[in-house]
């Protein structure tokens, strides 16, 4: 059992890292404008996408032109996203007949989309035509996720040029990512998953003449489509039986690929990963948890390489799996160990060969207690937040796990691009507090660090706890709030408060028995999507444009070095100790309280 | 301004006909050409009839099959259209209602009432549509099985390791057991 947890987790960490050092070096030379293998696969369809567009590839841009080029181009796709929900049922490519979605939904979805969030209020199969899922999510799905790299290379910019104006031009660091990193990655992952049972069709949903024939009941409607009730107010239900079941198809593999790989995690069907034609194998299961942090550890090993010192990279890398294999190690424990209730009610929770045991409420067989676990880790570590089990079953501790992972800024890897420049902002922090201990004059790779700098990095580290936080409490203060959760006492608090974890660090996982689909928690999480994201993505800008401006100082005798293992330790303490600040006391009242209360049930 | 937003709508248009069209249109032509059973859901047909998918589980409640895991699907369990986990968390009263019931249920169809059941099979999957139970809960449910259909008990079990599939590649995921495929195996011996 032991041998199983430390074999599956270790193997999945030494192919991440082995995979991340390759791949990161390889979009080094991308973003450096180099040639590369994919440039002559791929050369004229860059070239293509600058005349199409009409921009100038060559023109640098000042980090506030960089900002407002990004921002509107970023406006542009939320529209688009939210018309094409609105106009669904009038446009083509709609076999299941789905109607409009509802104005707030659609309000939410195009922000979660267009912010690399993809929280997701509606299910999937039952919600959004082929053609709203291809043309606009899956298309978010690649520029929101080339957006965030775009950005973090503009801040790398900050860090190689000197005494510059310009951070480099948005239009190409947005293409270069998209056609030489998102598309090929995604393209092999995609045909692997299907190799694995991954639906790729544009075929109408398939019905099957199931063995047994099923009878329950459903509640009944009035003509007018509202569900009739009793005279006690109780629904009228309905006996219906059934042979039949729908096995719901579409373009799914194509959508999941890039959905892993640029940390989108918006699900084709309504259970995400969960469902066995998005993740039908312990490998396809595999593959989607490694593209979960792939990029954005590569993303490490190229800021080392344009930075031009790799031992940068590998000190902000160690500094992420670090915090990662505690965590994970803590959450799977917790999972393993499971629920004492289960076993008094006569359920065999041991672990053996034959079975996984521990708290399988809300997992699927094929991937158990382990990768269930692992997974929770690795996609809240990151900000993908797509879910191969449902976090609102885990133990209470097991579901603490993912949801400090985001509150710690989605910065433990974090979304392609986001993750990394939200790690940097920690690092300036943490090179400005060992800078007062030793007093001397912050600097990070040659630059001083001064007051500029240490605004934006201050409102980059705090405004996601701020959203979080009054969100939460909002949240609960609210009767529209209250209305949402599914489960009792302390758990329903950790439900509000998991939503506005995952929408104020815009990763998009859920605890999923809350009813967000209405219009209070699509508004409100909506609004905290936007705040999670474009603030930091100024601040960012500003720090790169700010960094550009200085002239480089050479390292000397009373310069910190930034990549030994002392540094390591500062870094962790640092984003651990903003973390564990900021939320104990929330956490203590949701998860906690339920450990607790779970533990006095045995 | 006005330039940007123009740049913006015709960068937007690039990158959907290059993501949103040619790159699942790609995906689904190679797919359909080398993967065609695979990509269009791994059905089960006989006599072009659709039975179900392989990877779809489906709701079994007579004691002569192997039942799946509990579903937590609405209205009906194992509905294909509306995937979904019962959600329900770790200290909510009616997850432990939910599962003292399985437990008698499975006791009551001829279960052995001494021991304690494989936890898979009392709890419901992410999916709701799980295909899989544990290699223990389908040896929890043999004798059951083989005395409802008169078989030899050896026969049922010997179905059932043909059904078992180790982890994948020797190390990942979990062992597992097919329902579908193992009780649409025990139809075609008892015949």
């Amino acid at each position: 059992m032991i041998s199983n947890i430390l074999v599956q987790s270790g193997l999945y960490i030494v192919v991440l890292l082995a995979l991340a050092k390759p791949l990161g070096e390889y979009m080094a030379r991308v973003f450096q404008g180099e040639r590369t293998f994919m440039t002559p696969v791929l050369g004229w369809l860059e070239r293509f996408t600058y005349r199409a567009s009409g921009v100038d590839p060559a023109k640098e841009m000042r980090w506030t032109e960089y900002a407002v080029v990004c921002l509107i181009f970023n406006l542009v796709g939320l529209v688009v996203v939210y018309a094409f929900q609105r106009l669904q049922h009038m446009l083509p490519l709609n076999p299941a007949n789905l109607g409009a979605v509802s104005p707030d939904s659609s309000w939410n979805t195009a922000v979660s989309f267009a912010t690399n969030t993809n929280w997701q209020g509606y299910g999937g199969e039952s919600t959004m035509s082929y053609l709203t899922q291809m043309l606009a999510l899956a298309v978010q799905n690649f520029v929101s996720a080339a957006v965030g790299i775009a950005v973090l290379i503009a801040m790398i910019r900050g860090f190689t040029r000197r005494s510059a104006q310009t951070i480099g031009n948005f239009w190409v660091d947005l293409t270069r990512t998209t056609i030489y990193v998102l598309l090929p990655l995604s393209f092999v992952l995609a045909l692997a998953l299907v190799s694995q049972g991954v639906v790729q069709t544009f075929g109408p949903y398939a019905t099957a003449q199931t063995i047994e024939k099923v009878d329950y009941e459903e509640a009944k409607n009035g003509p007018d489509g509202k569900p009739l009730t009793d005279k006690e107010g109780k629904p009228v239900m309905e006996k219906k039986s059934t042979q039949e079941q729908t096995l719901p198809l579409g373009p799914a593999a194509s959508q999941i690929a890039i959905k892993q790989i640029g940390t989108n995690g918006g699900g084709f069907f309504n259970v995400n990963s969960a469902h066995p034609y998005e993740n039908p194998t312990p490998l396809s299961n595999f593959l989607e948890m490694i593209s979960i942090l792939l990029v954005s550890a590569a993303l490490c090993i190229t800021f080392g390489r344009m930075v031009g010192d790799v031992r940068q990279g590998w000190a902000i890398l160690w500094a992420m799996s670090i915090v990662m294999i505690v965590l994970m190690a803590f959450a799977v424990w917790a999972e393993q160990y499971g629920n004492p209730m289960l076993a008094k009610a006569g359920a065999d929770t041991t672990a053996t060969a034959m079975s996984s045991g521990g708290n399988m409420e809300g997992k699927e067989v094929r991937f158990g207690i382990v990768n269930s676990a692992i997974w929770a880790n690795v996609t809240t570590d990151a900000s993908n937040g797509s879910v191969n089990a449902m976090h609102d079953s885990f133990t209470p501790l097991g579901g603490l796990v993912p949801m400090w992972n985001m509150q710690l800024g989605e910065v433990i890897f974090g979304g392609v691009g986001s993750g990394l420049y939200g790690m940097i902002m920690f690092v300036l922090i943490a090179v400005f507090v060992a800078g007062l201990m030793i007093g001397r004059t912050p600097e990070y790779l040659g630059k001083k660090l001064e007051s500029f700098e240490m605004k934006m990095a201050s409102i980059a580290i705090l405004l996601p706890p701020l959203v979080c936080l009054i969100g939460a409490a909002v949240g609960v203060m609210a009767e529209a709030g209250r209305a949402g959760v599914a489960n009792p006492g302390a758990h329903a608090f950790s439900e509000i408060l998991y939503a506005f974890s995952s929408a104020g660090n815009n990763n998009g996982s859920a605890f999923g028995g809350l009813s967000a689909n209405t219009p209070f928690y699509n508004s409100a999480l909506g609004v905290a999507m936007l705040f999670a994201r474009y603030p930091l993505i100024i601040a960012a800008l500003a720090v790169a444009g700010s960094l550009a401006a200085k002239k480089t100082v050479p390292a000397g005798l009373g310069t910190l070095p930034t990549h030994t293992p002392l540094f390591v330790v500062l870094l962790i303490g640092t984003v651990l100790l903003v973390g564990a600040l900021t939320f104990v006391p929330a956490l203590a009242l949701g998860p906690i309280v339920e450990h607790v209360q779970m533990l006095a049930l045995k | 301004m006005l330039q940007t937003t123009l740049q913006s709508i015709r960068a937007l248009l690039v990158f959907t006909v290059i993501t949103g069209v040619a790159y699942p249109l790609a995906v689904t032509g190679i797919s359909q050409a080398i993967f065609k059973d695979r990509a269009n859901g791994s059905l089960i047909v006989k006599d072009d009839k659709v039975l179900g998918s392989r990877l779809i589980g489906q709701p079994f409640s007579d004691p002569r099959y192997f039942w799946s895991r509990p579903s937590g699907t609405s209205p009906q369990p194992y509905n294909g259209a509306a995937s979904s986990g019962t959600n329900q968390g770790p200290t909510n009263p009616a997850l432990k209602e939910a599962v003292e019931g399985r437990v008698k249920a499975l006791r009551d169809a001829g279960g052995d009432a001494a021991k304690s059941i494989p936890v898979d099979l009392v709890t419901a999957s992410g999916s709701g549509l799980d295909p899989h139970i544990s290699p223990a809960a389908a040896e929890y449910q043999i004798a059951r099985v083989a005395k409802t259909r008169s078989l030899p008990e050896a026969k049922v079990k010997e179905l059932v390791e043909r059904y078992t599939e180790g982890r994948q590649l020797g190390v990942l995921g979990e062992p597992r057991v097919n329902v579908l495929e193992l009780n649409l195996a025990l139809d075609a011996a008892t015949k």
